[in-house]
């Protein structure tokens, strides 16, 4: 086993994780520390999510909404005032509001839409900004397979989702010349709070269409993330990953 | 401030974004042909001009600027 890497503030990459608290944004940003990156995560209304032992130094909790431009100055602010920019960003920030499109208010559209969708070009540009001058960078856009299979309820979910792969792509393009990656990951049913507002039949339901057979851990997600913001996936751009044990293979 | 000061200053911006010596940031060069220019780069440079001299520059005022010269005008206008 490779030793704990040292809790220095001057050591590894500068990662920020929005929606960092829970689910599959704590997973991501407790795999950035474990690999020796200093890791700055948002989070909302809940507790401050604190540092896991040995990286105190490493760890910072920005309180931070995503649908309010301030808040995500401040954020960025902070984070470079401590550490200097921003290296890799992990867009992972979202909610659901799920209901079927004849009873969907647009304030339920447009708050998901706001946040999954608006918030991640927002902190993306923000990132891009310092990224450009550094002349390398990475942007992993948390979306998911809803955005290809649809499912119903999740209109603006999905709409949210969807839209997050057409802007990576678009952004990709935008950087690639200054060594900027943009990529997508697509969880499926993953074992997080936002999937357990389904409720236990409706996630079995989904766990017997899974190809591997089981629910995937915020864990499995993570390893992906890692990997594209990692050396080895420097030839990577404006892809999306799915990582959903098979579930959407295809679409 | 005075033009020569304003000139150094946009220059020490362009060297800085464009990574040029600051030889050849001249009023006739062109930023495409002359000094290497993409237009992420004069994105760059727009903000980092914006953010030197505290102006705001549209992007349709962007269309027809090719040099030095012109994009100098343009911030200086606003001063």
């Amino acid at each position: 086993m490779s030793p704990a890497p040292s809790d220095t503030a001057t050591s590894g990459r500068v990662v920020l994780v929005t929606g960092g608290s829970r689910g599959i944004g704590a997973a991501c940003a407790a795999w950035f520390l474990a690999n020796g990156d200093r890791v700055a995560v948002t989070f909302r209304g809940e507790a401050a999510p604190v540092a896991p032992p040995g990286a105190a130094q490493r760890f910072l909790a920005v309180r931070c909404d995503v649908t309010e431009p301030a808040q995500v100055e401040a954020a960025y602010g902070e984070i470079e005032a401590r550490w200097g920019p921003v290296e890799v960003l992990v867009s992972n920030a979202g909610i659901t509001k799920d209901t079927l499109v004849l009873r969907m208010g647009e304030d339920a559209w447009h708050e998901v839409i706001e946040t999954n969708l608006t918030g991640g070009f927002r902190v993306a540009k923000r990132a891009v900004a310092k990224m450009l001058r550094l002349h390398r960078g990475r942007i992993v856009f948390v979306s998911s397979v809803g955005a290809f299979v649809g499912l119903p309820g999740q209109a603006n979910y999905a709409a949210s989702k969807a839209g997050l792969v057409g802007m990576a792509r678009a952004l990709a393009r935008e950087v690639a010349s200054r060594q900027i990656t943009v990529n997508v990951v697509a969880p499926g049913v993953v074992d997080t709070d936002m999937t357990g507002a389904l409720g236990k039949t409706r996630v079995g339901e989904l766990e017997a269409m899974v190809p591997l057979g089981r629910v995937g851990l915020p864990a499995d997600v993570a390893a992906v993330v890692g990997f594209l913001a990692s050396d080895g996936a420097a030839y990577v751009t404006g892809t999306v990953v799915p990582v959903d044990g098979g579930l959407g293979m295809g679409l | 401030m005075d033009n020569e000061a304003a000139f150094d200053k946009f220059k020490e911006c362009a060297v800085e974004v464009l990574q040029v010596p600051s030889e050849k940031v001249t009023m006739d060069a062109r930023f495409a042909e002359d000094l290497d220019a993409d237009s992420l780069d004069l994105v760059e440079l727009v903000m980092a001009l914006e953010e030197a001299f505290d102006v705001t520059v549209e992007e349709s005022e962007l269309e027809d600027i090719e040099t030095v010269g012109q994009a100098f005008e343009l911030v200086t206008s606003k001063l």
